[in-house]
């Protein structure tokens, strides 16, 4: 019986031939974040298992709003010295941990990371098992192994051509609007055919970031040309791709037509409402805030096309934009090409590259009874500031649309 | 060890998500909340005022996929209001890894939603994960962990720490 791409990463690290769902294993860590260093110390354990396999950067409360914000970044700062921690990006060299670990050559095909930070499934987009590792996290550092079940995998086919100015968001709020979002609860999801292919990677990596959204432990692409491009500067040690064997199995396979796809947006309250925005603009939502940001959707790409629709426009006076790029690295490339440059002048607040906005933490908190339409990936009551407030999931091109009208509209009629 | 549990029920639908546990702008915003304080907020958003009125002891049952959402610790503010059990349809990968780790007993029980009512009680063992519904009399299997794998000897230890502690002194990382 041949093995899916998970059970093929999770047996080389397991020290095993073959590894089936259900097993238990012991796996040796390729890499993880330093969230835990703190508890590692309170364990009397005073050195991290490979300080280069430890990655870190601030960027919840960053940089700190309060002063005991600030006091934990000064303890982390402790620490990373402390442990030797070689990978850990200051305020300004960094930005969301998501994109700044792949900028700096985390994650490569095949290998298996366990990091903290639920969204850690983005990882996946580079054909490698990254999965959220909390309390956990702790143990890897201390000895650079983990336990894992072997998850069952689902695959999902993306088949079709993906029409224009749809893009990785439509189709991850498609897929959670007819699976629900627990289609991936704890499995491992295999994202493959011609619109897998299609996507850039950006794109891509929009539907990895939220595999947690469907409840994944691993959100995998299989590898190609453009997963090259992107690590050949990034990753100087040699990796294979992984592809899963013809006959592997899976739980379940699930095939959808992309060619039809129009722009989609999730109703306020889970990622699973995904409906037609061309469906919700009779309804006239109006919208007091437009968010272009978070590891989801705010690489270079997802500016650039916000930049093309705000070209020459002007956000509408009742509504405040807020852009902060995905990482300082990505903020330098959006100045460098105008993109920034352009929102700016449309009226939108750039902000510096921060999750703040996105969990509602600062920088952008949402009121009573506010709405706002986001290109980030969670719309849960409460999530970007009060419960009484709504927010819409859209693509960077439907926030950008939705800025300029004050209200959500299909940015079809934008571009 | 007791693995025997009697309380009473508080029930939540599908979907309750680690924000409603650990809402972000109470928990994230202030760092310095203790564990204890931070509990107070629990399912605030959508069941105002019910970290005041749930009873040590009390056993959680909800629907399918609990703890969905961030990989905040929701376990650490449920086991801090002292709840004794949490039964669900499904449960997040990451929140039952949490769980596990904390040490609050959270089994996975298909049909949970349907077997029983608010305030009724349950009799749960967690080591068989036999479920008895004594109002009614019924009995509902849940998923046990199983004796041997790395969950079941964490939750055995009480916990990610003890484990850890026992298991760096094997290794000689720490010298006490
Ligand atoms: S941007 Fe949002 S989803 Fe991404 S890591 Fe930050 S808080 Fe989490």
């Amino acid at each position: 019986m041949g093995m899916t791409i998970a059970e093929k990463i999770l047996a080389a690290h397991g020290g095993v031939d073959t590894a089936k769902p259900g097993q238990y294993l012991w796996c040796k860590v390729d890499a993880t974040s330093g969230h835990r260093l703190g508890d590692l110390e309170a364990l009397g354990v005073d050195r991290v298992w490979d300080p280069d396999k430890v990655f870190h950067v601030d960027d919840h409360q960053a940089p700190p709003p309060t002063i005991a914000a600030a006091n934990k970044v000064k303890e982390l700062r402790r620490l990373i010295k402390k442990y030797e921690i070689s990978n850990y990006f200051e305020y300004g060299r960094g930005g969301i941990l998501h994109q700044v670990f792949a900028e700096h050559g985390m994650y490569a095909p095949g290998d298996l990371v366990a990091q903290c930070d639920s969204h850690s499934t983005s990882g996946g987009v580079f054909n490698a098992c990254v999965t959220n590792a909390n309390l956990d996290a702790v143990h890897v550092l201390a000895f650079g192994e983990l336990w894992f079940r072997v998850p069952e995998t689902v695959r999902v086919i993306l088949n079709g051509t993906l029409p224009a100015w749809c893009v990785g968001k439509d189709v991850i709020l498609k897929v959670a609007s007819e699976l629900g979002t627990d289609y991936g609860l704890y499995k491992s999801v295999e994202y493959v055919g011609p619109v897998a292919s299609q996507m850039s990677l950006a794109q891509r990596w929009t539907v990895s970031n939220m595999g947690v959204e469907v409840g994944a432990k691993f959100a995998i692409f299989e590898a190609d040309e453009k997963t090259d491009a992107f690590l050949a500067d990034r990753v100087n040690r040699p990796y294979e791709h992984v592809t899963a064997d013809a006959d592997a199995s899976y739980e379940a396979e699930y095939e959808f037509d992309l060619s039809d796809l129009t722009p989609m947006v999730a109703r306020p309250g889970d990622p699973g409402n995904g409906v037609p925005v061309e469906g919700v603009t009779g309804e006239r939502v109006k919208v007091d805030q437009a968010f272009l940001g978070s590891c989801t959707n705010a690489r270079l790409e997802d500016l650039e096309v916000a930049a093309r629709i705000l070209e020459g426009k002007q956000v509408h006076p009742d509504v405040r934009m807020l852009v902060s790029p995905s990482s300082q690295e990505v903020f330098g490339e959006a100045l460098k090409a105008g993109y920034l440059e352009t929102l700016l002048e449309a009226g939108a607040l750039v902000e510096h590259s921060t999750c703040g906005p996105c969990y509602g933490g600062h920088l952008g908190v949402l009121g009573d009874g506010e709405t706002c339409i986001s290109s980030s990936n969670r719309n849960f009551r409460g999530r970007m500031g009060s419960p009484l407030a709504d927010v819409w999931l859209a693509s960077p091109a439907t926030v950008a649309a939705s800025a300029i009208a004050g209200e959500i509209v299909d940015p079809r009629d934008y571009l | 060890m007791e693995t025997t549990n009697t309380g009473r029920v508080w029930k939540f639908g599908d979907h309750i998500s680690t924000d409603f546990m650990m809402p972000g702008h109470r928990v994230l915003a202030n760092p310095d909340l203790s564990v204890e304080e931070a509990a107070k907020f629990c399912m605030e958003a959508n069941r105002p005022g019910w970290a005041d009125e749930v009873q040590p002891g009390d056993i959680l049952v909800a629907g399918k996929n609990f703890g969905c959402g961030s990989s905040r610790n929701g376990s650490q503010s449920l086991k801090a209001l002292k709840i004794a059990v949490v039964l669900a349809e499904s449960v997040s990968r990451i929140h039952l890894r949490n769980a596990v780790n904390t040490g609050l007993p959270t089994l996975v029980a298909p049909g949970i939603a349907d077997f029983v009512e608010e305030g009724q009680s349950l009799e749960v063992d967690i080591a068989t994960g036999q479920v008895k519904n004594l109002d009614t009399g019924a009995v509902l299997q849940a998923e046990a962990w199983q004796e041997g794998t790395p969950p079941y000897e964490i939750l055995q230890a009480g916990g990610l720490e003890p484990y850890m502690k026992a298991k760096l002194k094997e290794r000689g990382l720490v010298s006490t």
